[in-house]
């Protein structure tokens, strides 16, 4: 029996791939024994169902390094950005995280987005003492030493969107969520403050993420009549909830739905026909008016593409790599101790306005807005908190809340 | 005559089994924890338990016929055990697991009182997969359900297992899964010293499974097993029971499923639905059809492989390592139907021709060539 031409050329063809393989590995060594540049991890999800939302975050994040570099990098080195996938699974996100500290010995990662890819990735770096920027709004009630959260925590997202629909004089609310911890938690806090500020909860549902059939869902919150509902539905499904929330005849008048996940970048999935004049909850819009966000959405827009827009967890992303760069400065080393220490305090005039690292817990000052989608898939703000406000992860400074945590 | 002779006597002789298996065992003991850093190993320890994993499914599809593709739950099962006999151990005796304060829980489940105790969760590794196991195969054995039915069935177990996790928040993590361990048996598991542990752990545990499959393979049992994989009427007719026969396999395969997981939590750090369901276990068999199922040694070895090559593949080309990774692995089932382990046994009966050239070659025993190295 004669090994057949086909076979020999697939152990080759499996062969020259294993090479190739074991090739990139030896270029990769290579580069780390340079020390005229400062490596730093990017790690989010670049393939897998995050990965839509998670590449716009690492794509500011690569315009950050990009814009420090050019304007003659840090501490007189340039910055090297080393990219990794995190796959949309939490345990790669852990691999991944101990390979960016262990073999490429980066200063500092920036990555995640859920919130199972950050508990995954907290571990790693309290053991190694190694620090992570994470860009994503999350549902706090955690505060670990050697991550920075520059997303809004709950009292800079969801409780000045209950303050809006109070406001709005709305008494009974319907909560439609996903099933994980965000929403969960999310909502937990919103029953306490809702039982505080004489608002009702009439209804309370979670389905899998990636559900898709919301009609009985949406007959369940038409018939318990609610005046607003509070929506921490997250990716694909909010697509199937506001069609079918359309077609049983919802609207943003008589019955708005306020989302706490659905920026920019997602109407257009949605489609803005079916979510314009809702509003939403989030800290930084496209549309918001400072000189540095329209220097970041023109920036934006000349590289990765005129048709793109600009999002909270984009912006928040960008503003890690300058937040750690500006705490490197002042710290004179990339040091993580150092780094730390320097941090608090920290103050820098980015897209969404003023923004201050918290010496307390390595959250960020930040100014809260109410959006309303628009008819041309922007987000406008209807309302603000005028000013940055300070951080509590714990909610200790809001006396209905003590039960929680 | 020469020691080149001997040495190609050695690999195509009867000892090859044992030659090889002293070759690896020498590789995975000595060598790789001397020549690989501490990240390289505990990757390597990682790779080690799908390989323990893939074991069992060499038993169960390549050896049994039974083509699982609900592994993921057997794993799961391992895993979590472990996982929350770990998160009480964290905890203490008051207090509760992390996750269930912030998803409200106020009192420990039920479920997880017993779990306080190392030794009920080290028995519940191989107890509750066994069980699972068992009760599936006897059902679905005994109506004679098999082929693609079977594989359907353990699928659509597997898709089952996740939802019910993910719905269960607060009892068992949810999406997040168990993470965030600090004490495994008295050690950091972030600490080298304890991740050399668990590699060497792994490396015992994988050799000696693999020892206790390839003499049930050998043995009686064994035989009767293939035989009712490739003629299970005709067995049936002989006056055995096939359906008991598989489910005892398919029971093994469960228990080493279930070993894996349990090794893998302290190994990574964490256990979470993402690593458990449909996807996953399709991997697992993926992993065994590249290293050829008719071997263990192949499954193992493609256990290893398919890991290995998620890992290598996505740091060196983070953006398209998916499509590379895809298109490697239908281009080996396509030119090697019987993974790599089919290709080196194709070597080595070549290598054997060669020695004994003039003598007229026997012919390839077809059955020979499907029974397990």
């Amino acid at each position: 029996m004669r090994i057949s031409h086909w076979r020999k050329m697939a152990v080759m063809a499996t062969a020259a791939a294993l090479v190739l393989t074991a090739c990139g590995e030896g270029e990769q060594a290579e580069s780390t024994a340079g020390g005229d540049t400062i490596k730093v991890g990017i790690l989010h999800s670049l393939s897998g169902t995050m990965a839509i939302s998670e590449v716009t975050v690492k794509n500011s994040e690569l315009m950050a390094i990009e814009e420090i570099n050019a304007a003659g990098g840090l501490l007189g080195k340039k910055i090297e950005p080393v990219v990794e996938d995190g796959a949309s699974d939490w345990p790669t996100f852990a691999e991944k995280a101990r390979k960016l500290i262990k073999r490429d010995e980066v200063a500092t990662v920036f990555g995640g987005w859920t919130s199972a890819s950050r508990k995954a990735m907290l571990p790693v770096f309290e053991a190694e003492k190694a620090l992570l920027w994470y860009p994503v709004q999350y549902e706090g009630l955690e505060s670990s030493p050697y991550i920075y959260y520059t997303g809004a925590t709950t009292n800079q997202q969801i409780i000045p969107g209950l303050d809006y629909l109070k406001d709005q004089g709305k008494k009974k609310i319907f909560l439609v969520g996903s099933d994980y911890v965000f929403p969960r938690t999310a909502n937990k806090i919103i029953k306490a403050y809702a039982a505080a500020n004489g608002m009702e909860v009439v209804g309370e549902e979670y389905t899998p993420l990636g559900h898709t059939e919301y009609g009985t869902l949406v007959n369940k919150v038409m018939s318990a009549g609610p005046d607003a509902v509070f929506n921490t539905l997250n990716g694909d499904s909010n697509v199937a909830f506001f069609k079918q929330f359309k077609a049983a005849g919802g609207t943003a008048e008589k019955l708005p739905v306020l989302s706490v996940s659905i920026a920019e970048e997602e109407v257009g999935g949605i489609g803005v026909e079916n979510v314009a004049g809702h509003p939403v909850a989030w800290n930084y819009y496209q549309t918001t008016d400072t000189p540095e966000n329209k220097a970041f959405v023109e920036a934006y827009k000349a590289k990765y593409g005129a048709d793109k827009v600009t999002s909270d967890p984009m912006e928040a992303g960008y503003n890690a790599v300058h937040l750690w760069a500006e705490s490197v400065k002042k710290a004179g080393t990339t040091e993580v101790e150092a780094v730390k220490k320097a941090s608090a305090g920290v103050e820098l005039k980015l897209p969404e306005g003023l923004v201050t690292i918290d010496g307390e817990n390595q959250h960020v000052h930040k100014t809260a807005r109410i959006g309303v989608i628009q008819p041309d898939g922007l987000i406008k703000e209807v309302w603000s908190s005028e000013e940055p406000i300070k951080p509590d992860p714990y909610l200790k400074s809001y006396p209905w809340a003590q039960g929680l945590s | 005559m020469s020691a080149l002779t001997r040495g190609r006597a050695l690999l195509t002789g009867r000892y090859r089994g044992h030659v090889l298996f002293a070759s690896v065992a020498l590789l995975l003991l000595a060598i790789a924890p001397a020549a690989l850093d501490p990240f390289r190993l505990g990757l390597l320890a990682k790779y080690l338990c799908f390989a323990i994993a893939a074991l069992g499914i060499g038993l169960a599809w390549g050896q049994g016929g039974m083509m699982t593709l609900g592994q993921g739950v057997f794993f799961g099962l391992g895993g979590y055990s472990m996982g929350m006999y770990l998160k009480l151990n964290d905890a203490g005796a008051e207090g509760l697991p992390d996750f269930m304060v912030w998803s409200g829980v106020e009192e420990l489940p039920a479920l997880w009182e017993p779990f306080r105790s190392p030794f009920f969760a080290l028995a519940m590794v191989v107890v509750l997969p066994v069980a699972v196991a068992s009760v599936l195969g006897l059902l679905v054995f005994r109506q004679r359900v098999r082929g693609a039915y079977f594989a359907i069935l353990s699928q659509a177990l597997a898709a089952a297992f996740v939802i019910w996790l993910v719905g269960q928040q607060g009892l068992t993590g949810g999406t997040n899964g168990l993470t965030n361990f600090y004490d495994v048996f008295g050690m950091d598991p972030e600490d080298e010293s304890a991740q050399r542990a668990f590699y060497f752990t792994v490396v015992a545990v994988l050799g000696a499974l693999y020892l206790l499959a390839r003499q049930l393979v050998r043995s009686r049992f064994g035989r009767l097993l293939v035989a009712i994989r490739d003629g299970e009427d005709r067995v049936r007719f002989l006056g055995y029971n096939p359906a008991t026969v598989k489910t005892v396999t398919f029971a093994v395969s469960a228990a080493m499923a279930g070993i894996a997981g349990a090794l893998y939590v302290p190994v990574v750090g964490i256990i979470s639905p993402a690593l458990l369901g449909v996807v996953p276990s399709i991997e697992l068999l993926v992993a065994v059809a590249i290293g050829g199922r008719f071997s263990l040694a192949g499954a193992v070895l493609g256990g290893v492989l398919m890991n290995w090559a998620h890992t290598s593949l996505s740091e060196n080309w983070p953006e398209g390592w998916t499509y590379l990774q895809g298109g490697l692995f239908i281009l080996v089932i396509m030119l090697a139907p019987k993974g790599i382990a089919g290709l080196a046994r194709q070597a080595g009966d070549l290598l054997a021709r060669r020695r004994s050239a003039g003598a007229p070659a026997a012919p390839p025993a077809p059955v020979k060539e499907e029974v397990a190295v």
